[in-house]
């Protein structure tokens, strides 16, 4: 018990977790607005799309690679799902425009799986490359604009309400869509696969260490493979559920999101390096950053601020969690040279 | 003849950028030539590169020490701004500033450089913080500061003598932005292939741990190579300002990617303790041409540059990839008979 409290203690959760509570107690404290059910809920649908392109990122980083590429493949099968759903004029339900773009995203996804997996190259350089080549077939091939009008079934499944919440002192109702099941599903399906699979195994054991992994019997070049077939899929089902909760699709907007949503994952104590980190702080350091964004005007901050204070937090969160991970080696130093000692 | 053949060897990105750049060369001067061989294309496309190229040039050597600057753009904007404000509080918005003055404006770049590259060494060296997420923070707030002077919107009204004298060319041939280029080009060079700075910081990018143990003091290393890396994001900030003639918060906002792309293309190893000058200016020049020649061509949209900028860098990674292969399994016997 007394292990796995020094366990917790020198890990990033709970204090990420401390500086979200202290946070929100400011901001409840200057605006009296935080702790109401609307603006919890305004929160977790911010939430939804970071969420999601966090849970890949979250994948590729305990791998020990940087994937940069999802906006630009989520901005490409979304919107060349929601085309064909368009130019096909389908009336039915949002189902088929997950499968469609999910597909897409697993083939762009293999093209980065190739290079990093198989051909054993730098998986930030490969992603860089093929986010700029996304960006050029969706831009320059597709003449990607703006659809201010998208089928109706993703249109409602965006706007109907899952949980909705009435705030009463200003009358303000806002409402979680039923998005938010995409990403809950998603958390499951990814804490079930890194936790009890061989192949989840596999992800953190190449993070560790790629050629112990090998040595163990994991095939590395596969799992790579798959691994950014899936991140495809997420970062793809992440775009569909931002173009249903927006009610158009632009081809742009999501672009430049990646270094956030890296920052956030980094944020809640998951390895630059690889191998080490937990789905608890993943999402963790990805609702502070979401609830900094969206905090500002509530403590009465002018919004021109916001970048600001999302650098601040990003620099002042990576140095905590910095010097946290250099008090973690020091012990671990101490209690190794306190062993040799005790021998010699 | 061996000699040529040696430098070539030892030279492999640069090689495999010429021959890229041959071909594509040849492609236009076949498909468009009259319009892409003129004399003003070549002014036009050599006084456009210094804003990116010395962001280039800067990046490089983080990049080398196995970081990576990504703050290069923030402060590149903020520069320009603060240097436009300078001028505004001190000649006014329609008054006329002595071109003398554009030398305050470098200081104020190397100035601001060297206290943005001392938070992020600071970050880097004293903390261990990622440098990928401490200048990333560090850019972030450079961003944001730059909103908060500017409210967001362009700066335009200030006097304008700085940018008519850098958009000017030396005896109408050599814009005088290409010459900052070519200085800080040389300075880098002579820094990295002429000092211990230079094999110091190729040291740290290979194995950090060796270069501590052996003696260096890293902590300095890391605070000039960043300090070095903010100044000329802050020269590149001038520059801009003298393209668009006007500041702004948000300008050139993919050249943070751009930048990373063409030190990979370059030769830089991301994982760090590889990188050449040559190498960089290649790619930054292989690049013009391929935007540029993109753009003689009418009905092709511009927004395919992005789409060849990523086929390229990954062409190079393939070529690399097949050129280490067949080296390793020729190496390998003489490595055997020398045991």
């Amino acid at each position: 018990m007394k292990k796995r409290i020094t366990r917790l203690l020198h890990s990033n959760e709970p204090y990420i977790f401390m500086i979200i509570i202290f946070l929100g107690v400011l901001v409840q404290i200057r605006s009296g607005q935080f702790f109401t059910g609307n603006n919890i809920v305004d929160l977790l649908s911010a939430l939804i799309v970071p969420g999601l392109f966090a849970l890949g990122e979250f994948m590729s980083l305990i791998s020990g690679g940087i994937d940069v590429s999802f906006p630009a493949l989520a901005s490409l099968s979304t919107y060349a799902a929601t085309k064909i759903l368009l130019d096909t004029n389908y009336q039915g339900n949002v189902l088929l425009a997950f499968v469609i773009a999910m597909a897409i995203g697993a083939l762009l996804g293999a093209i980065n799986g190739f290079f990093v997996g198989y051909l054993n190259l730098n998986s930030m350089i490969v992603t860089l490359g093929t986010s700029s080549i996304f960006q050029g077939i969706m831009q320059g091939a597709l003449r990607a604009n703006q659809l201010s009008v998208i089928p109706s079934g993703m249109s409602s499944f965006g706007t109907t309400a899952f949980i909705s919440a009435t705030n009463k002192t200003n009358g303000l109702t806002s409402i979680l869509p039923y998005t938010f099941l995409v990403l809950i599903v998603a958390c499951v399906f990814m804490f079930v696969l890194l936790k009890y699979t061989i192949f989840g195994r596999g992800i953190y054991a190449i993070g560790g260490n790629s050629q112990s992994a090998h040595a163990a019997g994991f095939n590395v070049k596969r799992s790579k493979f798959i691994m950014f077939i899936i991140i495809g899929m997420i970062a793809s089902a992440a775009g569909v559920c931002r173009t249903c909760m927006m009610q158009q699709m632009h081809p742009t907007n999501m672009l430049g999101m990646e270094m956030n949503i890296i920052a956030g994952v980094v944020l809640g104590g998951v390895a630059l390096a690889g191998g080490a980190g937990t789905l608890t702080g993943c999402i963790l350091g990805t609702f502070l950053i979401v609830m900094v964004q969206n905090s500002m005007i509530l403590l009465g901050i002018p919004t021109t601020w916001s970048d600001v204070f999302v650098g601040a937090v990003i620099v002042i969160g990576v140095a905590v969690s910095a010097i946290q991970a250099n008090r973690k080696g020091r012990i671990k130093t101490s209690r190794i040279i306190n062993h040799q000692k005790e021998a010699a | 003849m061996g000699k040529i053949k040696k430098a070539f060897s030892s030279n492999m990105e640069v090689t495999r950028l010429l021959v890229i750049m041959f071909c594509w060369l040849v492609f236009v001067g076949i498909m468009q030539g009259k319009k892409f061989y003129s004399f003003n294309n070549f002014l036009t496309m050599s006084g456009q590169f210094p804003e990116y190229g010395l962001m280039v040039l800067g990046g490089m050597l983080p990049m080398i020490t196995g970081g990576i600057d990504l703050s290069l753009v923030g402060t590149a904007n903020f520069t320009s701004i603060i240097c436009v404000y300078s001028a505004i509080g001190l000649f006014g918005a329609q008054g006329s500033m002595p071109i003398a003055f554009t030398l305050v404006f470098f200081l104020l770049a190397m100035l601001i450089g060297t206290a943005v590259g001392c938070l992020n060494a600071f970050l880097v060296s004293k903390l261990n913080v990622p440098p990928i997420l401490a200048t990333l923070g560090v850019n972030e707030l450079m961003l944001g500061l730059s909103i908060v002077i500017t409210g967001g919107a362009a700066v335009s009204d200030f006097p304008k003598e700085y940018c008519d004298f850098f958009s000017s060319n030396i005896f109408g041939i050599i814009p005088w932005r290409v010459v900052v280029f070519i200085i800080m080009a040389v300075v880098i060079w002579f820094l990295l292939e002429k000092t211990t700075y230079g094999t110091k910081i190729r040291l740290y990018g290979t194995n950090s741990h060796v270069a501590t143990f052996s003696g260096l003091n890293t902590t300095a290393l890391l605070f000039k190579t960043y300090i070095i890396s903010s100044i000329c994001a802050g020269f590149g900030g001038l520059m801009m300002l003298a393209t668009y003639s006007s500041a702004r918060a948000d300008y050139g906002s993919n050249y943070t990617m751009q930048a990373i792309l063409i030190m990979v293309l370059g030769g830089v190893s991301p994982n760090g303790g590889k990188g050449k000058v040559s190498g960089a200016i290649t790619a930054i020049i292989l690049l013009k041409f391929i935007e540029s020649g993109i753009n003689r061509f009418r009905s092709v949209s511009t927004y395919y540059v992005t789409l060849i900028w990523g086929v390229v860098l990954l062409i190079a990674l393939v070529l690399d990839y097949m050129s280490a292969k067949p080296k390793k399994v020729k190496s390998s016997p003489a490595a055997k008979s020398a045991v």
